[in-house]
């Protein structure tokens, strides 16, 4: 089996894989970093958003190969020193989640949002957001989240 | 009110672990030695299995084992149960024929499980099952609710002739058809309440793991009532014995009534970890979740109402057919007869009311209760229909609504339909919603769109659900086969900390903290020093789980009793230290205190006395234990209006829910924050119904056409609004601590304010659910 090799929240790990393994699987079942998770298989749900080089995306749908030398972020690696990220905190702070399956992908793909939206609207938010789906939150605390943090982020 | 206590936005205790990756879902265990299961299912949707080859697969690299349903039966495997008994017309009970685990004499649906194979690695599980032969007969298969009892129609069951599992009745037929004779007006409405895939964004997954030292099996599980599960599996299962068998249900990513059932692959990790001595994974894809979880609604239904010449309802009457899908599941008919009948009357003074209501087995996945599980569907068709009606006598929905409000001091109001409600003011409700809507400014606002080439509509929903459930006697008279208390434990560990053993599960509802802030408000000690433990038939006493907004009206008030308990015991021991009388001993804010004086005790100082009981009252016990049991005296009945207004393009069918407004009575809010957040969840569920989600087979094969979020639409973040919430709150009768569940509101009452609001926009009379732009645009351009 090929081997492969990649920087994951900041460590160096490498680790044989299939051919056909998954980045998403790599994570969870190599690495043992199950904050990433699969709530489908077309890649819809968003569940599984991690940060590759430092853009989101849905590590279902890229082969651990793929990411071969790449510089990877999950939800493990966002909160340092004991302190939370900020968009982790705005989460918690405006009952951002519920049953919590969602909100890794939907924290990695907001971080994104804010990163390359400065001051984002509501309409801009939800938009950007169509690639997360969260069947317990309606998404309306998200959104204030999302706000409330990409304000902390720019400052 | 406590710091933190009751009525306090308390940030959840369970986020640091969800927000940090850390929190530990069913596919996040991982056991040593664990091999992997994976499901060959039927792709046909009715057909008689001649032969199945397995020699293949069971020599296939990496497989373990390959069972059938022989296997289990070999094992004295019993088959899933129905747990509704229900007596329907002519006092026939409903039909439940058997399921077995897996499926061995003809498949019934696609998706229908009939072996599975366990190999080293999930892909050779699955290259394994490539490699069983079976050899089906097809048949011709019935999927559409209405087609099922028609003559003809190809036969799924033996025991229920014409696909009938039960035709059930409810209210008296002679009243209500001589209200309709003599009627000022009638109106009428044919709906259809749309097929629902409940999605919980987690797939359902199970890892058994057996201790051959012990003889003990754990199932890890994906489940709202893993005590319920361990029962199921012992008692009508033969997996184990309940003192040999632990079931934990850990972090579970959402259910929605999806996760109450006992499940084919649950019942075969508990059994195969066994028989092959391996730890045993299973984990649903997406693609088999549609498949296999049991999905909502499905009603087919003509609606009727009779009215006086002031517009007051004298009578409805309601047809309808309910599909069950290819097996009866755990509540199955008990959810369109029970939990959907007994709320026909909703918030109106109706004095007759007739249901009939047929269950019928169709060639699809099982249907059961989907969050709101009856009461959507009956909130729906009457909601449609009192609009319905408002447009035959010529009154604005909310005069008519209000002309038939049952008012507050009728209350406690016995209905026609078995349930008596104990509290509520639907005119305040409506009023306020009104109010935060400015539905006095619609018109203006219509006016305005209407020069920008929109047609804009508002839409009313006065709604009302039976939660809590509930009284364990009057659901065991109705034929439900358990008792539905709740229970919970309230330790106190010697050094002051308090831990909850609660039998509700939480799975999104935030109970960790809800709980503990009970917990503050009774017993006065700190939120952080309390602990909620759920979910671990090896952790504490036995429970009945999380539906139909049960865990605070049922297992808040045990928490709240066993707090109690504790305080009574702590009246003793502070008494005895204080050296008073017991009956001088008042406690508050986490003080003992005798009457009077400055001579006080803190409760972690009794707990610690409890513990070192060197210098102790004789006669009274160690320790600072207790555990309560609650049966609620009735169902709660949470209620409130709700105004959407929407704008469509007629060029496009395109719409915008412009404004949402909704004002709901739970009664007493513990944590607003969560509440709000349950309400969000609610509407969101609710308007995917209305306007995004609608569950297709083929009418032709019988196969599933919506089975991906490809086809399957789920409300994205640029579906939904931002919602209008606000309270109306009244105090319930029967409750103890004054609340009613706010789980499932948002559900119930957004499919019917949506619709009224698109057809009011459109001028018509009716649309059926969901709205999507291709029928809201044909409805369009036939309205002209």
């Amino acid at each position: 089996m090929p081997t492969v090799s990649m920087t994951v929240n900041g460590q160096d790990v490498s680790g044989e894989v299939e051919d056909r393994t998954l980045l998403v699987q790599f994570l969870r079942e190599n690495l043992n970093l199950t904050g990433t998770h699969v709530g489908c298989d077309t890649s819809q749900c968003g569940a599984c958003v991690v940060h590759v080089d430092g853009d989101s995306m849905k590590s279902c749908t890229m082969l651990a190969l793929q990411a071969n030398g790449a510089d990877v972020t999950t939800i493990e690696g966002l909160a340092k020193g004991g302190e939370m990220h900020p968009m982790q905190q705005a989460f918690m702070d405006n009952h951002g989640l519920q049953c919590g399956f969602c909100t890794p992908g939907m924290v990695m793909s907001a971080i994104d949002l804010a990163a390359k939206n400065p001051n984002p609207d509501e309409a801009t938010i939800r938009s950007e957001l169509e690639g997360n789906i969260c069947r317990c939150t309606g998404y309306h605390n998200i959104v204030k989240a999302v706000q409330q943090a990409a304000g902390t982020m720019g400052g | 009110m406590a710091e933190n206590g009751i009525g306090a936005s308390v940030k959840r205790k369970e986020d640091n672990r969800f927000l940090t990756g850390k929190g530990n879902y069913t596919d996040d265990i991982n056991r040593p030695g664990q091999a992997y299961a994976y499901m060959l299912r039927s792709p046909h949707a009715h057909a008689t299995i001649n032969s199945i080859d397995t020699a293949a697969a069971k020599s296939a690299p990496g497989v373990v084992a390959v069972f059938v349903g022989q296997d289990l039966q070999a094992d004295e495997v019993g088959g899933l149960v129905c747990g509704a008994s229900v007596t329907g017309k002519g006092g026939e009970v409903n039909k439940a024929p058997p399921r077995n685990v897996l499926t061995m004499d003809k498949v019934r649906f696609v998706g229908d499980p009939i072996a599975v194979v366990i190999a080293e690695t999930l892909a050779q599980a699955k290259d394994g099952a490539e490699q069983i032969a079976v050899d089906y007969t097809e048949l011709p298969s019935v999927v559409s609710t209405s087609a099922a009892d028609k003559p003809g129609a190809p036969q799924l069951h033996e025991e229920c002739p014409d696909n009938v599992a039960l035709d059930w009745e409810l209210g008296d037929k002679a009243a209500v058809d001589a209200a309709f004779a003599s009627a000022h007006k009638t109106a009428s409405v044919d709906l259809i309440n749309n097929r629902m895939v409940t999605n919980p964004m987690e797939p359902r997954a199970a890892v058994g793991d057996y201790n051959s030292g012990t003889d003990e099996i754990t199932l890890y599980l994906t489940s709202q009532n893993p005590h319920v599960h361990r029962l199921v599996m012992s008692a009508f299962m033969n997996i184990a014995p309940e003192h040999k068998f632990r079931v934990v249900a850990p972090d579970v990513g959402g259910g929605f009534g999806s996760k109450i059932f006992t499940y084919n692959e649950e019942a075969i990790c508990a059994w195969a970890t066994k028989k092959i001595n391996r730890p045993v994974k299973w984990t649903a894809d997406r693609s088999e979740a549609f498949l296999s979880d049991a999905h909502g609604r499905d009603h087919v239904t003509t609606a009727e109402m009779a009215l006086d010449a002031d517009g007051k309802f004298l009578a409805l009457r309601v047809s309808s057919q309910a599909n069950m899908g290819a097996y009866l599941q755990l509540f199955s008919v008990a959810i369109p007869t029970l939990f959907h009948g007994f709320l026909l009357a909703g918030q109106y003074t109706t004095p007759a009311i007739y249901l009939e209501m047929r269950s019928v087995m169709t060639n699809t996945a099982p249907v059961d209760a989907a969050r709101g599980a009856g009461r959507p569907e009956a909130t729906y068709l009457l909601e449609r229909l009192v609009d319905v009606a408002a447009l035959e006598m010529g009154l604005d929905p909310a005069e008519i609504r209000r002309r038939n409000f049952i008012k507050p001091e009728q209350m406690p109001y016995q209905t026609p339909v078995v349930q008596c409600y104990d509290s509520g003011d639907y005119a305040a409700s409506l009023d306020k919603a009104l109010a935060n809507a400015d539905y006095d400014g619609f018109a203006a606002r219509q006016a305005e769109a209407k020069g920008r080439g929109k047609l804009r509509g508002i839409g009313l929903s006065a709604y009302i659900e039976a939660c809590g459930v509930a009284p364990s006697a009057a659901v065991g008279s109705l034929g439900i086969g358990v008792g539905l208390w709740e229970s919970a434990q309230v330790r106190f560990n010697p050094t002051g900390g308090v831990t909850v053993f609660t039998g509700t599960h939480s799975h999104g509802q935030g109970h960790e903290t809800a709980f503990a802030q009970l917990v503050t408000e009774r017993l006065g000690v700190p939120i952080e020093n309390v602990e909620v433990v759920h979910g671990d038939t090896a952790k504490g006493q036995f429970g009945m789980g999380t539906y139909g907004s049960r865990s605070l009206p049922v297992g808040g008030v045990a928490i709240a009793n066993a707090c109690d308990k504790i305080i009574a015991k702590g009246k003793k021991i502070a008494a005895h230290t204080l050296e008073a009388s017991e009956d001088d001993i008042e406690f508050g804010d986490g003080n003992f205190t005798v009457a009077g004086t400055d001579k006080t005790m803190n409760i972690a100082e009794v707990a610690f006395t409890a513990y070192v009981p060197h210098n102790y009252p004789e006669g009274v016990e160690p320790g600072l234990d207790e555990i309560a049991f609650f049966d609620p005296l009735n169902f709660s009945f949470p209620a409130g209006a709700h105004v959407c207004e929407v704008e469509v393009d007629p060029d496009t069918g395109t719409l915008e829910i412009v404004n949402y407004t909704a004002v709901d009575d739970f009664g007493v809010l513990v944590n607003p924050m969560i509440v709000e957040g349950q309400v969000h969840g609610g509407l969101a569920h609710g308007i995917g119904q209305a306007l995004l989600e609608g569950c297709v087979y083929d009418d032709d094969s019988g196969q599933l056409i919506t089975g991906s979020f490809l086809d399957y639409c789920m409300a994205r973040a640029d579906n939904l609004p931002s919602f209008n919430v606000d309270y109306a709150p009244t105090v319930p009768l029967h409750n103890p601590l004054g609340v009613k569940g706010c789980g499932e509101a948002g559900a119930i009452a957004a499919p019917p304010a949506v619709i009224n609001a698109i057809v009011n926009a459109l001028g018509i009379k009716h649309l059926d659910m969901p709205a999507t732009p291709e029928k809201v645009w044909r409805a369009a351009q036939a309205a002209g």
